[in-house]
């Protein structure tokens, strides 16, 4: 009979080992009374001799090997029942285990997903990310242009295969019409082997062809999970026909599968609808074009391949003189190009949930003792009536875990909606965020935690509790006597850490707050507030004279529309996308290599006002600025300052913009144009008659709220061109909200864990206090009968929850100047040791302590003496 | 636990012991205590509380396999008998035994080591 066997058939196995025995009892009766016995003799005899019959009982069950599960078993029901009867324990008990565990799967599993988890693409670990520039810069600087993506490709010897797809998505936007009303489809242009090489299958249909990514091929898209299902309600029909993109028909080839997110890895924040091959031919004199991805040989590591590229890009560029660009590249593992910079912020955050766990640990732990204090006669009964002692603790391990599994359970549940809500947050710029989801290593991890919080917060009330000296837990649970000095020095060390833990938190929160605050408050160089921003189409046929009178007409319509303040154009927006040209000052030498890039706006007259730019000097375009006239631009100061070091800019040559020499005839005050955090660049401003814009973006300033305005200015785009698509008003403020949205992100979480750390560290006060005033019942009344005031018992109270409070804010501010340090590279603005954050954030914790000493102590001054004497 | 006061059974032997007697043949736990009993001229006397136990192991461990059947007396009693496994257990037990008595005689008779 094999174990599971002996196990569930325990009923039979009873049965005959009863049998068995009686047939051995009854034998050696019938031998005694052979012998010469009397019948009772005998049985009397046979009884003595074969001592406890359920002793040799229980040994024949414990040959089974299968005893430890019963008594297991009889642990965890008995411990169902204990925790039904003592129903708030285990509601407190559970809730704040689950917060505990379920903020830290929530948090693993956004770890795992963004830090720990290979990319979802094939051969993932080889995928590396190779940028110009050695990966400083703007897009232009950080990107390739065809010929140079070609010949490394010839060249290389690291790589199995190289792909690229082009970063301008405003370039690649494509306008579809013909499927109700016109609208503007977010495209990105691929290389052919893009979606090959990444390992990517179509859900349906085929990936493209190599006659598709040549010059005169017929046209493809690949349609991304998200659009097909919101524009052709997934309709598997849809693949093999073809749509209207941009006025030419494109053969829908396939739809990509669900999980493949392009944005979520490359662009966070930026969607994308359909992709398209791109001829390499039609942009090979585009300039820098394609950010590159390669994919490494078995066995190259980036390294071997970052060598390679030190030593060969170099002897490209220099037989290449024509192409103006710069080699020197920097290759990164894609994961590191995708969540490298969050590496640091994630980890803060895993440390800050363990911290949490900490807590949540040490007020479970001193749950356990205030209840261990309880049941100290009942363990001690069990002792005296023959339990072993690891009979006892393993009672208590069982309860333990048991309270631990609920918690963890209840956790899964939680961490389950954090990350679903999360996953679903699109505004927030982190990548691969939203395929976030509590996933089978998040199960493993709740498994760890859960064990090992058991451990942390089950092994201090275990051991006293078991080891307690039977006489003395019998005697000292009696009426009267003060609960051991020994015990309570416990709990009290446990509330210091968790007020020491708690303090660590808040002041890491404090610091991160106060950095985010800093960074809401940075000058941007325009208003967002009041701004919204429209897409808009326009056919000029390349003729800028036809631009300019398209544009002009255009804005003076919609300035008309009551509530506009301010109407202008501009090809791109501030901390949206951007490219870059060379800049430089007529007549000023500069150093070979020296990066003088600078960010180039298209723009109409009256875009600075729309979008609250300031002009410093000089003057605005005008519609007087035309194709023919003199070449103007526009610069800011970080340009002026670099070009026209002490000089005033206003009136001198430029060049590099252009075909020629261009005039400056304005400058405008710093604007932060790809980060929030990062000082402004220098940036240059253009006449739409005078450069060619990528698509136009027109910026309302209105008091009105876009959807109010939405209506008629589309009325009036429409009654321009019929062909305006319909695209939605958005806010300026929205560009600002996603680009300081990992900051919100993290700040938000980090609050909300310092918070659930004060509010744990509160009750962990509250619960020591509460106990101790429990206890001391009787001496407070004797106290108050012998004419203490109540306000002294009071004082008395507060002052001992003043002490515990300032003891462990003590060692946490220690502590948190040690860990500040470590995450000062995270700040904004703020010093590590800013003392404001620390006042703040002691004086709060101080106050917290208070309140939650204060209730006990108003419940001790309120004891009736002669009932407290009388009731003990 | 074997005959208090007449002998200490080595760990282990009972297990030697039973598997020697269930070799004759089938037999139920009482005739057991009562063969080892008679044999050892009432040296041995097996408790109740270390042989069921022990029986219940080297079933579990697939020496010894068991069945119900009629006893001499008409009742049904549990029949105990050797498995080849058991058998072979059986064989290699008694082999070391021997071997293990050997060498403690062997130690015990050195002439060095009398004890002075």
């Amino acid at each position: 009979m094999n174990w599971w066997r002996r196990l569930f058939s325990s009923a039979r196995l009873e049965q005959e080992l009863d049998q068995e025995l009686r047939f051995h009892f009854e034998q050696q009766v019938a031998d005694n009374v052979r012998a010469g016995m009397t019948e009772p003799q005998a049985r009397r005899a046979v009884r003595l001799a074969f001592g406890g019959l359920n002793q040799v009982k229980e040994d024949c069950r414990e040959s089974r090997g299968t005893m430890w599960v019963t008594s297991v078993a009889q642990d965890i029901r008995f411990t169902l029942r204990t925790l039904r009867r003592d129903r708030a324990f285990t509601i407190v008990a559970v809730l704040i285990l689950a917060l505990g565990i379920g903020t830290n799967i929530a948090v693993f599993s956004v770890v795992d997903t963004i830090l720990l988890r290979p990319l979802p693409f094939l051969d993932a670990q080889r995928l590396v990310w190779i940028a110009g520039n050695n990966g400083t810069g703007a897009l232009s600087d950080t990107t390739f242009r065809v010929d140079a993506y070609e010949e490394i490709q010839r060249q290389s010897q690291s790589f199995t295969e190289m792909t690229a797809y082009v970063p301008f998505f405003a370039t690649s936007d494509a306008k579809l019409t013909g499927v109700g009303e016109p609208r503007v489809l977010a495209g990105v242009w691929v290389a052919g082997n893009f979606f090959h090489m990444l390992g990517i299958q179509p859900q349906l249909g085929r990936l493209f062809t190599p006659e598709e990514s040549v010059k005169g091929g017929r046209p493809a898209v690949l349609l991304s999970d998200s659009f097909w299902q919101r524009q052709f309600a997934g309709n598997p029909a849809i693949v093999g026909q073809a749509i209207t993109l941009d006025n030419q028909a494109v053969t829908v080839v396939g739809v990509l599968p669900a999980g493949f997110d392009f944005g979520g890895v490359f662009h966070p924040g930026v969607k994308a609808d359909i992709f398209t091959p791109v001829v390499m031919d039609n942009i090979r004199n585009w300039g820098h074009m394609l950010s590159m991805i390669g994919l490494l040989k078995p066995g190259v590591t980036v390294a071997q391949a970052q060598a390679e590229a030190d030593v060969v890009y170099p002897q490209i560029k220099a037989a290449h003189p024509e192409w103006m660009t710069d080699l020197a590249v920097k290759i990164t593992g894609l994961k590191d190009h995708v969540s490298g910079t969050l590496r640091r912020s994630l980890i803060v955050l895993w440390c800050a949930v363990g911290v949490i766990l900490l807590i949540v640990c040490a007020n479970l732990s001193n749950l356990l003792l205030a209840r261990a204090a309880a049941r100290g006669k009942e363990f001690a009964m069990r002792s005296a009536l023959g339990a072993k002692r690891s009979r006892v603790v393993r009672q208590l391990l069982t309860e333990s875990l048991v309270l631990s599994s609920l918690g963890a359970a209840l956790g899964l549940a939680i961490a389950y909606a954090i990350t679903s809500y999360l996953a679903h947050q699109g505004s927030i710029a982190l990548p691969l965020l939203s395929s976030a989801r509590v996933d089978t290593s998040a199960l493993v991890w709740t498994l760890l935690i859960a064990c090992i919080a058991t451990l942390f917060f089950a092994i201090v009330p275990t051991l006293r509790m078991s080891r307690g000296n039977l006489q003395d837990s019998l005697k000292d649970s009696g009426h009267g006597a003060s609960a051991g000095r020994k015990h309570e020095r416990m709990r009290a060390a446990l509330v210091i850490s968790e007020i020491a833990l708690a303090c660590v938190l808040l002041v890491g929160a404090g610091l991160l707050l106060r950095s985010f605050l800093r960074v809401l408050d940075v000058d941007l160089g325009f208003e967002p507030s009041h701004a919204s921003a429209i897409k808009v189409d326009f056919n000029d046929d390349g003729k800028p004279a036809r631009r300019g009178a398209i544009l002009k007409e255009m804005l003076r319509r919609v300035s008309a529309i009551p509530g506009i303040e301010a109407a202008g154009i501009s090809d791109k927006l501030p901390l949206d996308r951007n490219r870059s040209w060379e800049l430089g000052a007529k007549g000023r030498s500069y150093p070979k290599d020296a990066n003088h890039d600078a960010f180039v706006y298209i723009v109409t007259p009256g875009y600075l006002d729309a979008i609250g730019m300031h002009l410093r000097a000089g003057r605005d375009f005008n519609w007087a600025d035309t194709p023919t006239s003199q070449p103007v631009i526009l610069i800011n100061e970080a340009a002026a300052r670099r070009d026209w070091p002490g000089q005033d800019p206003i009136g001198r040559e430029a060049l590099g913009i252009g075909d020629g020499v261009t005039r400056v005839v304005g400058v405008i005050s710093n604007v932060h144009e790809s980060s929030v955090e990062e000082a402004a660049n220098p940036e240059v401003f253009v006449p739409v008659t005078q450069g060619s814009p990528e698509g136009g973006e027109l910026v309302l300033r209105s008091k009105l709220p876009p959807g109010a305005l939405a209506g008629s200015v589309m009325s009036t785009l429409r009654s321009m061109n019929p062909g305006q698509p319909a695209t939605e008003f958005r806010p300026i403020q929205q560009l600002v909200d996603h680009a300081v949205s990992p900051r919100r992100f993290f700040v938000l979480l980090v609050g909300t864990f310092a918070g659930l750390g004060l509010l744990l560290a509160s009750l962990g006060i509250y619960g020591v206090i509460s106990y101790s005033v429990t206890q001391q019942t009787q001496e407070i009344g004797i106290r108050m009968a012998l004419g203490a005031t109540q306000a002294r018992v009071q004082l008395r109270v507060i002052t001992k929850t003043l002490k515990l409070a300032l003891i462990g804010i003590a060692v946490g501010v220690v502590a948190s100047f040690c860990i500040a340090a470590l995450i000062s590279s995270l700040l904004f603005a703020t010093a590590p040791t800013d003392p404001l954050t620390f006042a703040c954030m002691i004086l709060l914790l101080i106050a917290v302590a208070l309140i939650a000493g204060y209730l006990p102590a108003r419940r001790a001054s309120r004891i009736d003496p002669i009932v407290a004497l009388r009731c003990n | 636990m074997v005959a208090a006061a007449k002998f200490d059974l080595p760990q282990g032997t009972l297990d030697l012991l039973i598997l020697r007697v269930v070799a004759l043949g089938p037999i139920h736990g009482y005739a057991i205590a009562q063969r080892i009993q008679q044999i050892s001229r009432n040296a041995l006397q097996v408790q109740q509380g270390s042989l069921y136990p022990a029986l219940h192991r080297l079933q579990y461990k697939k020496f010894l396999a068991a069945k119900w059947a009629e006893s001499e007396t008409g009742r049904d009693a549990k029949f105990y008998e050797l498995t080849a496994k058991g058998r072979a257990q059986l064989k290699s037990e008694t082999e070391s035994w021997a071997r293990l008595t050997e060498l403690v005689a062997l130690i015990l008779q050195d002439p060095e080591g009398e004890l002075s």
